[in-house]
């Protein structure tokens, strides 16, 4: 015997809430209610000592944004975040791009073997690829120096001098990062109609021509996602310049979130959430971005 | 015909393996680096194969810097998080997917607004919730805020949209309750969705540093990438040879898991990527 519509719909409504309890309380719990505080905190003058009395502290307006601003510190890191995703993001996407396209068209065997081994990266922990990285940037018997001096080139003291240091970090940010740009790059250039190359070839149109006016305007959607995905992961960096450098040498490679967790550990609670919080304006911005962009489009 | 395209492209097979070679060797010198002695891992020039293979630095590994305990203190935390969002998020995923409920909409919402909230931004306050419950160093304090993850929600909801309607009308005219339905109809359709979720969140919570870093504070809840981390970087006099060791033994699960599991994740980033 079948229930009535009306008793159904109520069974189905009653199913739905039980079967989204679990995740809205530990949503509240360890998401909303975090997200409000911090904003909450952010506003006032919150030091460890208060951690057990999180509400018992001063307003501080926006004071804690106000010092941010002017903490010199604070702009270092920031304008090392910034050369960090400027820099590392074109350059993992446009790693990824051409393996994706050389896995794609350029060989028919082996395809599925390359593509694991260029993923393989991307699997391991930060912290553990960033403690083996360290050996191999070592100026002097490190295993990159070495190979550069077998053509010829003598290698920088990469993690010791302030102006190789960044770029040591954001080459392997890429080495470890490009491998996902790549798979999905490769799930896009699939995608694309083999008729459509076929006919431009017929038409007389080059390789480069053909990859200029026909995959790259196919791909664009996917260009956007996998830039703001890769932006957001990389504003946020951290364990590479904490176990690597310290954020040295002479702070060329400390991060805003490497930062905030140092002002947290001094017990700045107020003034890691605020600077937090800018993270996560600035990642908000990207995000949106990326929704425009892509209904404007679609 | 495809032979005809590639006819003269033999080459590209040369530069791909130059790159294959550099992108792979880090790892091939970390593993051979962990057998070598103090002396050969600071050689110069580098060597690559240990003049004299040996464990010490393994035993030493677990023996004096306890490794065993963050091995395990890892492994629990990614299982029970795996778990947790295995149920969690196809739950919701099947609500928002198939199910009609007030607040449908507003939740589908949330989900989406805050699939980008990073760790950085809750830490803090979520540090002092922690403490404040009474969690700070005890494991749940690693697990509970990760159960449930908004990409993990809309991973599912996107592919049982796809699972047809009348799979469930089915069960309601034989008179399934909702419960049921989902249990015993809709998840074991979903074997592709749960396996990219799972090998993604397992690796997630292996690879995981800032949060551990933060509410961790005691050797016994360690995990895994926070003693290696705090061991590089301590002022304690490092051992090399245990650095490199200490990098084996976080890479080398999520490597067999990843290879054993490899065509499945490599599908699930594809399609996550192009939605």
């Amino acid at each position: 015997m079948s229930l009535t519509a009306p008793a159904r719909r109520r069974g189905a409504e009653r199913a739905a809430w039980l079967l989204i309890l679990p995740f809205c309380l530990l949503f509240l719990a360890f998401t909303a209610w975090p997200v409000v505080q911090s904003l909450f905190m952010s506003l006032t003058d919150t030091r460890n000592r208060d951690l057990r009395t999180p509400f018992a502290v001063e307003f501080a307006g926006l004071g804690n944004y106000v010092q941010a601003f002017a903490d010199p510190l604070f702009r270092t890191a920031a304008a090392n975040t910034a050369y960090f995703v400027l820099v590392g993001v074109p350059l993992t996407l446009a790693i990824a791009l051409v393996a994706a396209v050389v896995l794609d068209k350029g060989i028919s065997r082996f395809r599925a073997f390359f593509r694991l081994g260029f993923y393989t990266p991307v699997i391991t922990s930060i912290v553990a690829v960033a403690v083996v990285w360290r050996f191999l940037l070592q100026d002097e018997f490190g295993l990159i120096n070495t190979v550069l001096g077998w053509v010829g080139i003598t290698g920088p003291n990469w993690l010791g001098d302030p102006d190789w240091s960044m770029p040591a970090l954001i080459l392997m940010a890429a080495w470890r990062n490009f491998g996902t740009a790549m798979i999905i790059f490769l799930a896009g250039l699939q995608a694309v109609p083999a008729s459509l190359h076929e006919a431009a070839s017929i038409d007389g149109a080059g390789a480069v021509t053909r990859f200029r006016y026909i995959t790259l305007p196919l791909l664009r959607p996917t260009l956007l996602f996998v830039s703001v995905t890769t932006a957001i992961g990389y504003l946020q960096f951290f364990e590479e310049p904490y176990v690597m450098t310290n954020g040295g040498p002479l702070n060329s490679t400390i991060s805003a979130s490497m930062y905030t967790y140092r002002q947290f550990g001094f017990g700045n609670y107020g003034y890691a959430s605020a600077m937090s919080y800018l993270i996560f304006v600035v990642i908000a911005i990207v995000t949106a971005l990326q929704f425009r962009l892509l209904r404007e489009r679609g | 015909m495809t032979g005809h395209r590639t006819q003269n492209r033999w080459w590209i097979y040369v530069p791909l393996t130059v790159a294959l070679i550099a992108v792979i060797s880090p790892f091939v010198w970390m593993v051979l680096g962990s057998f070598k002695g103090e002396g050969e891992i600071l050689a110069n020039p580098p060597t690559w194969l240990p003049e004299s293979a040996s464990l010490d630095n393994y035993t030493q590994l677990f023996s004096r810097l306890r490794f065993g305990t963050y091995f395990l203190n890892s492994a629990i935390v990614a299982v029970l998080v795996t778990a947790g969002n295995l149920l969690f998020c196809s739950m919701v995923g099947y609500a928002l997917a198939k199910l009609e409920f007030r607040g449908k909409r507003a939740l589908f919402v949330v989900v989406m607004a805050t699939l980008m909230i990073p760790g950085v931004v809750t830490f803090v306050p979520l540090y002092v919730l922690v403490v404040n419950a009474g969690l700070a160093n005890s494991l749940p304090a690693l697990i509970l805020p990760f159960l449930v993850t908004p990409f993990g929600v809309f991973l599912m909801r996107q592919f049982m949209v796809g699972l047809p309607t009348e799979l469930i009308d089915a069960g309601r005219v034989d008179g399934a309750s909702e419960v049921r339905i989902f249990a015993r109809i809709i998840l074991p359709l979903c074997g592709p969705a749960l396996a990219t979720l799972g090998i993604l969140t397992f690796l997630g919570s292996w690879n995981n540093f800032l949060w551990p870093l933060v509410v961790a504070q005691q050797e016994s809840e360690y995990t895994l990438p926070v003693a290696l981390a705090l061991y590089s970087t301590g002022q304690n006099s490092i051992q090399y040879g245990l650095l490199l060791a200490g990098a084996t033994i976080v890479v080398l699960p999520v490597l067999l898991v990843f290879l054993v599991f490899q065509r499945r994740f490599i599908e699930g980033i594809a399609t996550t990527g192009i939605k």
